[in-house]
């Protein structure tokens, strides 16, 4: 691709600084929001983001640059996108059953505390993994 | 101008590092922490990629991808055993 080398560096700076500007709102969130479900916020997305914007920043270096054409920025960038909510969504789950063992460590948010389960049911957060599922040992 | 936008982003990512060890140390809940420590390493990803263009070589990128691996590896070790009381049940 033959784009001219100033170009290249506004694209590449840009990037850089844009990506490098996200994750630091995102720390800056974790750091400032009153309860935990909030702080989830900032670094879930606003990091990642800002993440993502270095890694394509890194790939329009290589490429643009010095013409080469690097993909291993690319299975980060996938990687992490694909962890994060994964991640988040268990330490939810594990704020949620704390909050059930009334720790009072845990930071209740504007929502206020989870609703009990109904009748026959367990918390999801504490429920054994169902029948039939990989993480059943009991039917083993 | 690349320079400028690297020393930038060292500089960003670094406060940035420093805000989520406030967190990590400050708390209060457990839950506050391991969320601090999955930033610190999502920080010190953006950190080794910047070093990789700074060093104008893409071998730190394995380094990375480990990192990443590891550090969600982590997480969820940390939520399971907080969860269930076991890592591997």
């Amino acid at each position: 691709m033959s784009v001219p080398l100033p170009l290249a560096e506004i694209i590449v700076s840009s990037l850089i600084v844009i990506g490098g500007s996200f994750a630091l709102i995102g720390s800056w969130g974790l750091v400032r929001l009153p309860s935990l479900m909030e702080r989830l916020h900032g670094p879930t997305k606003a990091t990642t983001l800002g993440l993502g914007g270095m890694l394509l920043g890194s790939v329009a270096y290589f490429q643009l640059v010095r013409g080469e054409w690097t993909t291993h920025e690319l299975l980060v960038s996938v990687f992490l996108f694909v962890t994060a909510p994964i991640s988040a969504n268990l330490i939810a789950k594990v704020h949620l059953h704390r909050l059930r063992l009334d720790e009072a460590s845990e930071s209740v948010g504007p929502a206020g505390r989870p609703a009990p389960p109904t009748a026959n049911t367990d918390w999801a957060t504490h429920e054994a993994p169902h029948l039939g599922t990989p993480g059943d040992m009991a039917g083993d | 101008m690349i320079e400028y936008a690297l020393g930038f982003g060292f500089v960003v990512l670094g406060l940035a590092l420093a805000l989520n060890l406030w967190r990590l140390l400050k708390g209060p809940g457990v839950t506050d922490r391991i969320l601090a420590l999955d930033t610190m390493v999502i920080n010190i990803i953006g950190i080794i990629v910047l070093a990789g263009i700074a060093g104008g070589s893409g071998s730190s990128f394995e380094a990375a991808l480990l990192l990443a691996m590891v550090g969600f590896v982590g997480t969820v070790a940390y939520a399971k055993f907080l969860l269930r009381g076991d890592i591997i049940e």
